[in-house]
């Protein structure tokens, strides 16, 4: 019977983690704006009340709703070209998500693989590693980015490659000194003596606890992503101007910033909510599922 | 003579201190100098010592995390090889308990992933099904309650970590346990608890134990024999009470007058 008492006793169920996940505010309301702009980016041609590519002169520079001058469908007014502020925004997160979640993925992993072996082998691996990252970050990250892409050509798939060759080194530089300090706790000789190997020690041991210092992180890269990529339109380097996007919005926003705010703003304060709901999910997320944390 | 479990012959450990600026490259300091100790199956050897004496250098030495820069430590008669990843079969055979429980516990890991982990790598429970009940079953062992399992070590005490501790390292059944300094820190009946299991385990096992501590009234308590260490070097061995009946080293003689009066009785570990 024993062990029949003992699995139940050990067992620890997802449920209750995400539970208790969802009970936290930051969770909440950073994950819950996250979603909305993934149902949005997914749902874009349902969602949005005009096509984002559509000109018409004739409601050129119409103002939001509520001002005056205002037409009835054009919710947050239109650009000079007429065409719709909303559904360019709407169609916007499209590009704006994916580069976050694809470029702040392969930033993380190879910075936290990177990171961990530097960090525990120390020697030649741990001196070249510390190296590259000296050396970028030397390099202006903004610069390099906008060399990277001219160097690969305009493209969703440049900007991933740019954001990730410039931020891996984030992960990097901090799972390295993370590593390093785990590495100096009784558990990792525990498990020495124990006799698990050194990678297996690395991935069972030494992984789990780095991994909330990643996860971290990786909330931070995802509004990072979002804003570099929106840089890069703005400069006209992401994807061609036929696709919307909030950086390509600004930039045209920011020449007739005195006859249509509007179409600078909303992709603005789109951007702020973006990267602001990012970091509160991942520190409600930390917040709420590490178990160190729970305390 | 039977031949001894643990055995070391001259054994001589150096830490590099690194370069500075001035003297010579790659500076040492000799820790160890030519220790020989023996430790026979089953029995329970004291290492005592002052901070700094090397007792837990040579502890370390003992189960091949430190090199040796000389001499050898033997281990059933193989040679350890002083690589931290030695031989899985002879891993087994020897294990550590920690000074400080709560570091020695991985903070994210579930007791019972600590405790059934280690017996799956060496195979000696078949699937998790058979790690669990044994983890269920050493538990009530060391005389925690089942429901420590689900729990993550900061949410145990430091008597019950300490625990946790000791029944991971018996679960393999070693051969030899080393335990460096594991009661340090703890209240006076905690650590006589401890105590109390650690000896009832040893004879249950029959695991030899080397019990490094700088408590000589503990060690008179617990070990049958006692090795004194100071500066690097044994400076006296024998059984605890021709020890401390008739110290015959300086040092020793020190040490023993250090010990706080009234002196703890031993009745309390007598069973």
């Amino acid at each position: 019977m024993a062990d029949v008492t003992a699995a139940a006793a050990s067992r620890r169920t997802w449920q209750p983690m995400i539970s208790a996940a969802l009970r936290d505010p930051k969770v909440v309301v950073g994950g819950g704006f996250i979603l909305l702009l993934i149902i949005l980016a997914l749902g874009a041609d349902f969602i949005a009340p005009h096509d984002p590519l559509a000109q018409d002169l004739m409601l050129g520079s119409l103002p939001p709703a509520g001002m005056a001058g205002a037409e009835s469908g054009y919710w947050m007014g239109t650009d000079d070209l007429g065409r719709d502020v909303l559904s360019r925004f709407i169609h916007g997160t499209r590009v704006a998500l994916t580069v976050a979640f694809v470029a702040a993925t392969i930033a993380a992993l190879v910075g936290t693989v990177v990171g961990l072996l530097a960090g525990y082998f120390g020697g030649w691996i741990d001196v070249v590693v510390s190296r590259l990252i000296e050396i970028w970050m030397a390099f202006p990250a903004v610069l390099l980015s906008i060399l990277i892409v001219a160097i690969l050509g305009s493209g969703v798939h440049s900007v991933i490659i740019a954001i990730a060759i410039i931020d891996w080194t984030r992960f990097a530089r901090v799972v390295r000194a993370e590593t390093m300090a785990q590495r100096q706790a009784d558990y990792v000789t525990a498990s020495t003596v124990l006799g698990f190997s050194r990678l297996g020690i690395l991935a069972g041991e030494i992984l789990p606890n780095v991994l909330w210092v990643v996860l971290g992180l990786f909330t931070l890269e995802l509004g990072l992503a979002v804003v570099i990529e929106a840089i890069l339109s703005f400069v006209g380097l992401s994807v061609s101007s036929d696709t919307p996007t909030w950086g390509g919005m600004i930039a045209q926003g920011r020449g007739i910033i005195y006859q249509a705010w509007w179409v600078f703003a909303l992709p603005l304060a789109g951007l702020l909510a973006t990267v602001l709901a990012f970091n509160q999910l991942g520190a409600g997320l930390r917040r709420s599922l590490d178990p160190v944390m729970q305390r | 003579m039977a031949e001894p479990l643990v055995e070391t012959r001259g054994l001589t450990v150096d830490y590099a201190t690194g370069r500075s600026l001035r003297g010579p490259a790659n500076a040492s300091t000799r820790v160890l100098r030519g220790v020989d100790i023996r430790i026979d199956a089953g029995e329970i050897v004291g290492i005592v010592g002052e901070s700094g004496s090397g007792k837990s250098t040579l502890g370390r030495a003992l189960l091949g995390l430190v090199p040796a820069s000389e001499g050898q430590v033997l281990f059933a008669g193989h040679p350890l090889n002083a690589q931290p990843d030695g031989a899985l079969a002879l891993r087994r055979h020897m294990q550590m308990i920690f000074q400080d429980p709560m570091s020695s516990l991985n903070p994210r890991h579930t007791i019972r992933t600590i405790l059934t982990r280690p017996i799956l790598l060496h195979g000696i429970a078949a699937n998790q099904a058979a790690a669990d009940a044994a983890a269920a079953a050493v538990l009530d062992r060391v005389g925690l309650p089942l429901e420590v399992l689900a729990r993550y070590p900061h949410e145990l005490s430091g008597g019950q970590r300490q625990r946790i501790g000791i029944a991971r390292a018996v679960m393999l059944r070693p051969r030899f346990v080393l335990a460096d300094e594991i009661i340090s820190g703890q209240d006076v009946s905690t650590q006589a608890r401890v105590l109390v299991l650690l000896k009832e385990l040893c004879a249950e096992i029959g695991m030899a134990l080397a019990f490094i501590s700088h408590d000589l009234s503990v060690i008179r308590a617990l070990c049958h024999r006692v090795y004194v260490l100071n500066g690097g070097v044994v400076v006296e061995e024998g059984s605890c009470e021709a020890v401390f009946a008739a110290p015959q080293h300086a040092y020793t003689r020190a040490l023993i007058d250090a010990i706080p009066l009234p002196v703890v009785g031993t009745g309390w570990l007598a069973a």
